[in-house]
């Protein structure tokens, strides 16, 4: 029997605002616990919850970048359950009105492309986080408690692991495009719920499906997908019935791994927020943020393809951050060729970033520093191996490169009246080497180029140097 | 200082003048209140110390005399957190919470310099309607102290009926400020939703909750109500209205005023000396030149179950964090997390608030979501219509805060239907997110009777012109209780 395999993926997005969804608590990651908190947070008698506009714009941005409809009046909803990370003992939610409705993402495996339906987004606050110590004591740190997080929930329209993955990977990327998120998977800034099911392919019922909730890595989805898809077709092929149940991923056997089967539905008995009053989203709000939206990666991809003639590969890379997209585009409107500028920015700029495992901002580089290197070496003011150098210097001291290159000597010797004295000099010293040239040795040129390069410190233009020194070869 | 021959503004002008002294003044007060509260039980905790700061430090820079309130002590309901005073809730959950931030309306009164002189007691989270649910003490009726003074805030209205503050702060979900002034003869209100911002008031149901003033006149309420009245960016739900003054344009004419009476208010379970009152009432208006008409709240016999609905509901999440992990009670001698929950939580709620909180979960469940809350959520929208359409003809609706006058103590404590039914004139208001107030029209067997006047939102200023009018056309709250003219 052949299966299909479909998955569903519901994924927590932190908003990187400055203060919490519902209190004015600021949001901050790495502080000693329970310090960024208050009254709101703890749950404390008598605080009441203020709603963050900004949650609500931030909301709105992820909403139009994946095409979906605006709820124009929301309310929020309380969903009530016990635990210590809790403190009031509900979350605020938005079962009844999510912010977003029936959007779609665009994502590519194997030269397919293919639209994956978006069921519904809405805003909710964290929860804090509880750790339990070999002391015998579990202690709570609240300074999660009540950052502001989107779920993304999509359609059950996923049929492979490699699907899964691409869906991530291009979420994370149009999240960071709408700048309401770093994405780091590693601060847990995004994680996913990731379900699971198959059927006989034809069947027009969906299977019972398994969840695995929290994944942190992309990775361990793509993995745990394609295990429990393959489990679930052992299992059925065995006679045997998958069990609803949620499931953990173990890192170390790439396998999942039973946590609890689900006994009916949990009774979060969800109403609606009386401390909240309705939201009401008006045109203009709307418009400003649909405004204030920048270019979305797919669109900026194709313009650089079509309008700058790069190729698909380096649009794709340019395109995976914001930060780099802009940066590139900036360049390019210093004057810099786009096909160099591409190649600065994918080789040396990011073999720097992963070297130094920094963001580009956190550089000194500016894009018209960067195109002004470009056009020194376009002009032939620098040797492509000067301005390595010249790299080095403007991306982390952000000197100003031509200043720098004219400060430092660095400017090529092209002029044929002063290289032509030194290439006499050098020839007069290494009889050798034209006689080896002349009995046909061309690698005696690369020696007597190095020769010529270590008597004017690498500043010689090689292109010039190469000219006049065969000339001068075949003159002897 | 013998509060029953003072208002606001004669203290304040003895304050001023300084014929009398803060210091002297709170001290007095103290007195006072330790001496009757023996009878009353109307405090759960005194100010003691803290009172008599303020009043030094207030003595020595002197009575600002565009701050009426300051200097003048007032009682708190219990359920209003208090900086660094003991905020009990009446409940042994919180029996030691010290609160380390004050209610926005403890901000408002700190700034005109209202002196906290104690914390009065309640039914347990403000569940109930005689203070009999408190888990401290039973607060007595000030007129008669085999009585309850009503609830649930019947300590505020005690101290105020009885002589021991001349003002105090309640807060009403169902009633719980205006039928406690009815039985104790007192002046109560209950402010429009959104009037006064919750904030740091221990929430029993959200939508309903408000906080409001217990004078012993009309004049003194709205003075009150000024003070704390007003947008607050700490509670999203509190209004923007703008906040008048409500102790202007009292002059007693109301001339013209279009009152409405609702035939369902003075139907069957209204005592009779309690109709007489209302009927004497509508005629003492009709002379002060209202017109008086008969309307109908067809969906007010509803308002009962839908009250218990969608306040149990809320109570029921709200007082989920009361879960014995960051503050308040937790039980000893617990196996695990669950343990802590379930202990603390059964071993420090009441009764009543375990029976509303049961109530609530039951009527948020998956199963029974649409037939109880989300069924009460839509009668309470014709509820409101019910009131909208009368006052588009009508400026007030008239009639008993309370279908008896008080009862006795342990007289009901059984049946908590027949508690229940006690609500039943005060619960459309809140409902329907109106101002309401309860003042004195009458007596029956040395008991006060109350009458409510029920205004459109954000219409106080037309109640209380109402109510002064008729106020000064009438005795009834020149009358003291005995346990005042013993002083």
């Amino acid at each position: 029997m052949n299966f299909e395999t479909t998955i569903g993926l519901e994924v927590h997005v932190e908003m990187k605002t400055n203060s919490k969804a519902f209190s004015p608590a600021p949001v901050k990651y790495g502080s000693a616990p329970n310090t960024n908190t208050n009254v709101v947070d703890w749950g404390y008698p008598g605080a009441l919850p203020t709603v963050n506009k900004r949650v609500i714009e931030f909301g709105m941005r992820a909403a139009l970048a994946l095409h979906c409809t605006v709820t124009r009046d929301m309310i929020f909803n309380r969903k009530n359950y016990f635990y210590p990370d809790n403190p009031k003992a509900y979350q605020i939610t938005q079962s009844d009105t999510p912010i977003g409705r029936h959007g779609w993402l665009e994502i590519e495996v194997d030269g397919k492309k293919k639209k994956v339906g978006i069921e519904e987004m809405h805003v909710e606050e964290d929860a804090g986080k509880n750790t339990h110590n070999p002391d015998g004591y579990s202690y709570v740190d609240l300074n999660r408690q009540g950052t502001p997080l989107i779920e993304i929930v999509s359609k059950p329209e996923i049929s492979s692991a490699e699907e899964a993955y691409a869906y991530l990977v291009k979420l994370r990327q149009v999240i960071q495009f709408t700048g309401i998120s770093d994405v780091k998977m590693e601060e847990g800034s995004m994680r996913a719920d990731v379900n699971v099911s198959v059927r006989p392919i034809g069947a027009d019922k969906l299977g019972i499906r398994t969840e695995m909730k929290n994944l942190n890595s992309f990775e361990h989805v793509r993995k745990g997908a394609h295990y429990e898809s393959k489990r679930q077709q052992r299992v059925l092929m065995a006679g045997g019935k998958v069990q609803q149940e949620t499931r953990r991923f173990d890192e170390a056997s790439g396998e999942t791994i039973l946590m609890r089967v689900k006994e009916g539905a949990s009774d979060y008995r969800y109403f609606p927020e009386p401390d909240l009053p309705p939201v009401h989203i008006s045109d203009e709000w709307l418009e400003e943020v649909r405004q204030s939206l920048p270019e979305m990666p797919e669109n900026r991809r194709a313009r650089y393809v079509n309008d700058w003639g790069l190729p698909e590969y380096d649009a794709g890379v340019l395109t995976q951050t914001k930060e780099m997209s802009d940066f590139f585009e900036a360049a390019v409107a210093q004057g810099a060729d786009p096909k160099l500028a591409a190649n600065w920015l994918m080789g040396e700029v990011n073999a720097y970033l992963n070297a130094k495992q920094i963001d580009l901002p956190e550089t000194a580089l500016t894009p018209v520093n960067l195109a002004t290197m470009i056009k020194l070496i376009e002009n032939e003011t620098i040797s492509s191996k000067i301005a390595k150098k010249v790299f080095k210097e403007i991306i982390t001291n952000g000197s100003e490169p031509k200043a720098w290159v004219e400060s430092k000597g660095l400017v090529q010797l092209s002029d044929p009246a002063v290289l032509q004295p030194i290439i006499d000099q050098v020839l007069d010293g290494n009889q050798k080497s034209i006689d080896d040239f002349k009995n046909g040795k061309d690698r005696a040129i690369g020696f007597l180029v190095g020769q010529i390069m270590k008597q004017t410190h690498g500043k010689a233009n090689p292109k010039v140097v190469n000219k006049l020194l065969i000339a001068s070869l075949k003159a002897r | 200082m013998d509060y029953f021959k003072q208002d606001l503004a004669s203290l304040h002008d003895l304050l001023v003048k300084k014929e009398v002294s803060v210091t002297d003044l709170v001290k007095e007060t103290l007195t006072t209140i330790k001496e009757r509260d023996q009878k009353l039980a109307a405090f759960l905790t005194l100010n003691e110390q803290a009172a008599l700061d303020q009043a030094a430090k207030l003595d020595q820079q002197g009575i600002d005399p565009a701050n009426i309130l300051a200097g003048i002590p007032l009682a708190i309901k219990d359920n209003i957190v208090t900086k660094n005073l003991r905020t009990t809730a009446a409940s042994k959950i919180l029996e030691n919470f010290q609160p380390i931030y004050d209610a926005t309306v403890m901000e408002k009164l700190a700034a005109q310099q209202a002196v906290t002189i104690g914390k009065t007691n309640l039914d347990e989270f403000a569940m109930g309607g005689s203070t009999e649910n408190s888990a401290f003490q039973i607060t007595k009726n000030a007129w008669d102290q085999t009585k309850v003074p009503g609830g649930s805030s019947g300590g505020s209205a005690a101290a105020v009926a009885g002589g021991e503050v001349l003002a105090a702060l309640g807060s009403d979900t169902g009633g719980s400020i205006r039928q406690p002034a009815a039985f104790n003869g007192i002046v109560g209100v209950k402010p429009t939703y959104g009037r006064v911002s919750r904030y740091g008031l221990i929430a029993f149901a959200s939508s309903l909750d408000q906080i409001g003033p217990f004078t012993r006149n009309v004049k003194d309420n709205a003075l009150l109500l000024n003070a704390i009245s007003g947008l607050d960016p700490h509670d999203s739900t509190s209004s923007n209205q703008k906040v008048p003054d409500f102790a202007a344009g009292l002059d007693g004419n109301i001339k013209n005023m279009k009152i409405a009476v609702p035939k369902e208010y003075l139907g069957e379970g209204i005592a009779e000396p309690v109709k007489a009152a209302i009927k004497q009432a509508i005629s003492t208006f009709e002379k002060l030149g209202a017109t008086v008409d008969e309307v109908s709240l067809p969906h007010s016999k509803y308002g009962v179950p839908v009250y218990y609905i969608i306040a149990s509901s809320e109570a029921s999440s709200n007082l989920q964090r009361f879960d014995g992990i960051r503050y308040g009670y937790r039980a000893q001698d617990v196996k695990n997390l669950e343990d802590v929950y379930v202990k603390s939580r059964s071993e420090a709620f009441g009764d009543e608030v375990k029976r509303r909180i049961m109530l609530g979960t039951f009527s948020l469940s998956a199963g029974t979501y649409d037939a109880f809350f989300k069924k009460a959520a839509q009668v309470r929208t014709l509820i409101c219509q019910d009131f909208a359409k009368v006052f588009a003809d009508y400026d007030l609706i008239l009639g008993p805060t309370a279908p008896t006058t008080a009862f006795g103590i342990g007289e009901d404590i059984d049946d908590p239907i027949t508690m229940y039914m006690n609500d039943i004139l005060t619960i459309p208001v809140n409902l329907a997110g109106l101002p309401g107030m309860s003042l004195p029209a009458g007596f029956a067997d040395g008991l006060p009777i109350g009458l409510q006047l029920i205004a459109n939102r954000f219409a106080e200023n037309t109640m209380y012109r109402a109510g002064y009018a008729f106020e000064q056309a009438t005795d009834f709250h020149k009358e003291i209780p005995a346990i005042g003219g013993q002083n």
